[in-house]
């Protein structure tokens, strides 16, 4: 990484232009949204208004848009870490819903534990579950060859129907007349709380994130990690154990992701459900673009998304809109994010030094 | 497997025939999906946005046939909204060189966000595509009901699997098509045009998409949902690659992940119940023992997922 040392002035005008391009990409994105609105025939400014206010509109929206936030983080993390090895982890929606569907069955299966020490063995459940979801594909990837986006893909399903089946089987929910495929809800004891209006699994995503951050710029590890992503040969010529450090690298991946699940099913869902944290792996991939692979651009994407997220459910009711325009957005985001090519010439941007990503391209055997 | 078939034909005739029969509407949109992976990725262009490409041409789809009733016009749309797709994710991967991966992404979210934003329930149609009956052939007992009295899109997508398999492997085009998958700089020196067979290929297969796509919503459901492909389209990409990447493999594939699927359903009548969720696994499942070379080994194209770079 060759980056020049920013003088004082200099500093501001690098932050600028790390940030430009997602910003621009944000603003594309809601532009394209803003058209799709107006040929359905809403207006578009009250749409997004609307968005704002059932986002931030009062203490009881923020608190939403921050429950939705938090598991975003995780999510973005996990992608990101993988990132840095040079790994595209596709599978954050599977890791994060073995975390979940563990932390949900220790939360209701144990009783009797004090509260803190309840939360603790639960998350730490849902941790190890995510983690040893992320072992697979990493071990796969080191020592067979095996492309990690097309095993985490299938592992993704794979536990989309182990989940399934073990919320509609053994650890259904059987109280009263129940009839959905859903776990029991949680012991008081393992519920995450409040501290205000902020939930606490929120702030527990900044700690990790700062934690990551630490891991990945200052850590031995964290420089071995991100040397393996730029570039493997080299880092194995200079003596590193390549293979090691990819599996590591996705077994960190599947931990965060894994904890993103489990912090959703004991701080906001309070029970484990199929279908309840559809989609969020793939989030994780927006939010760790937009973010530009940093784990503090990564918070304040999972922000915007989360907001995004929250103010949807208002968004429909004030101004009639559908929420699935969310999606549309998002996906234009991590579009135009991605094609900064776009960006630049659309807004005339030469040159742009902002943290790049590096990934490997497709799943070609090497 | 055609022993046990013949065999359990003689047991139980109907059952047998049931059976078979949901295999077919099951295996279906996996061949077209798979297909549509192997024009791709033969040309060196990860698709994972077949999901996206399924569920907006389904849409499509169903729209026409609402709006027209005319269930030919509905078919061409899906076709169509599949092929401008795969034009997408051509000109994402070969003019912007960007990553695939987020270029398949990409489409898989917008084609959730555009469908959920523009159906709303309470629409009805006119119908779907009948069953159409292929003379004296129809009369054959088990093969003439399964094979041959079927409707049209299930017909395509057999003719197609044959077809596909005739141009990869005894055509100059499919020659070129491996060729640009498999080392683009090489077949450049011979004077083939990578970008141009790029484009072709993934145009064609986003055009299989979308009839796989308009399979759910003309023959097969006869309805839209939100979110109706359900995994279709990965289930489609794990055919792909256990059949090695290869028409009539995968077809096979295809296949074989039906009859397992229209097993567990006949079971549970008969009251063996074998939860759904495990033979949901099994294509997943089977797909990563095969990648990880621990039977046989999958190979995918070489230059798979490389923008190509002229010197």
């Amino acid at each position: 990484m060759e980056q020049k040392t920013p003088s004082k002035n200099n500093w501001l005008m690098t932050i600028w232009r790390t940030i430009r391009v997602p910003l621009l990409a944000i603003l594309s994105a809601l532009l394209v949204g803003a058209v799709i609105l107006l040929v359905s025939g809403a207006d578009p400014l009250k749409a997004y208004a609307a968005l704002f206010k059932g986002a931030f509109g009062n203490a009881n929206y923020l608190k939403r848009t921050l429950e939705k936030t938090t598991p975003l983080i995780f999510a973005g993390l996990s992608v990101t870490f993988a990132f840095k090895a040079g790994l595209f982890n596709i599978g954050a929606q599977g890791q994060l819903l073995m975390g979940a569907i563990t932390a949900g069955f220790l939360g209701f299966a144990i009783k009797g534990l004090p509260p803190v020490l309840h939360i603790v063995l639960a998350l730490l459940g849902g941790c190890a579950a995510g983690a040893f979801y992320g072992l697979i594909p990493g071990l796969l990837r080191s020592y067979s060859g095996a492309h990690e986006v097309i095993t985490t893909i299938m592992l993704n399903y794979i536990a989309i129907n182990l989940t399934d089946y073990l919320a509609d089987g053994p650890w259904k929910d059987r109280s009263g007349t129940n009839v959905i495929a859903r776990l029991p809800l949680i012991e008081d004891s393992a519920r995450i709380p409040f501290f205000g209006p902020v939930p606490v699994g929120f702030i527990i995503a900044i700690l990790i994130a700062f934690i990551i951050w630490y891991m990945l710029e200052r850590t031995n590890f964290g420089f071995e990690i991100n040397s393996v992503g730029l570039n493997s040969h080299a880092s194995r010529y200079a003596g590193m154990k390549t293979k090691l450090l990819m599996t590591s690298a996705l077994v960190v991946a599947g931990l965060l992701a894994g904890f993103g699940g489990s912090v959703e099913t004991l701080g906001v869902v309070g029970r484990f459900q199929p279908g309840f944290n559809a989609g969020l792996g793939f989030d994780g991939i927006t939010v760790a673009l937009l973010g530009r692979s940093n784990p503090f651009g990564v918070i304040l994407s999972s922000l915007l998304l989360g907001a995004m997220k929250g103010g949807a459910n208002v968004m429909q009711f004030d101004a009639k809109v559908p929420h699935e325009i969310i999606d549309v957005i998002q996906s234009m985001m991590l579009f135009f994010v991605t094609a900064d090519l776009v960006i630049r010439k659309l807004f005339r941007i030469i040159k742009d030094t902002g943290g790049e990503v590096t990934l490997t391209a497709g799943w070609g055997q090497k | 497997m055609i022993a046990v078939a013949v065999f359990s034909f003689m047991k139980n005739p109907s059952v047998t025939e049931a059976v078979m029969s949901a295999m077919i509407r099951f295996a279906v949109p996996l061949m077209l999906g798979a297909l549509c992976g192997i024009y791709c990725e033969r040309a060196g262009i990860v698709n994972i946005g077949i999901e996206g490409q399924m569920l907006l041409s389904a849409f499509t789809a169903y729209m026409t046939n609402v709006w027209t009733g005319n269930l030919i016009l509905a078919l061409l749309a899906g076709a169509l909204t599949g092929a401008l797709l795969g034009y997408f994710l051509a000109v994402i991967s070969i003019k912007l060189k960007l990553n695939q991966i987020i270029g398949g992404t990409v489409i898989n979210i917008l084609a959730i966000g555009i469908t959920g934003f523009f159906y709303q329930v309470g629409m009805t149609t006119k119908g779907k595509f009948g069953p159409i009956r292929l003379g004296p052939l129809a009369k054959i007992p088990l093969v003439g009901p399964v094979l041959f009295n079927n409707p049209p899109i299930t017909y395509i997508a057999f003719l197609m699997v044959i077809i596909s398999h005739i141009i990869f492997f005894h055509t100059r085009w499919g020659l070129r098509t491996r060729a640009v998958g498999e080392h683009p700089r090489a077949a450049d020196t011979l004077g083939i045009d990578v970008f141009k067979t790029r484009y072709l290929n993934t145009i064609i297969g986003g055009a299989l998409a979308g009839l796989a796509g308009a399979f759910l919503t003309l023959e097969g459901v006869g309805t839209f949902e939100r979110n109706m492909t359900n995994g279709r389209g990965f289930i489609a990409l794990a055919v792909m690659i256990f059949g090695k990447w290869n028409p009539i493999g995968s077809a096979l594939a295809a296949l074989l992940f039906g009859l397992a699927n229209a097993l567990q359903t006949q079971l549970q009548f008969m009251g063996i119940n074998i939860p759904h969720q495990f033979i949901g696994m099994i294509p997943y499942a089977l797909t990563i023992v095969v990648v990880s070379g621990f039977i046989g080994r999958s190979r995918s194209p070489a230059a798979e997922g490389t923008p190509y770079e002229k010197e």
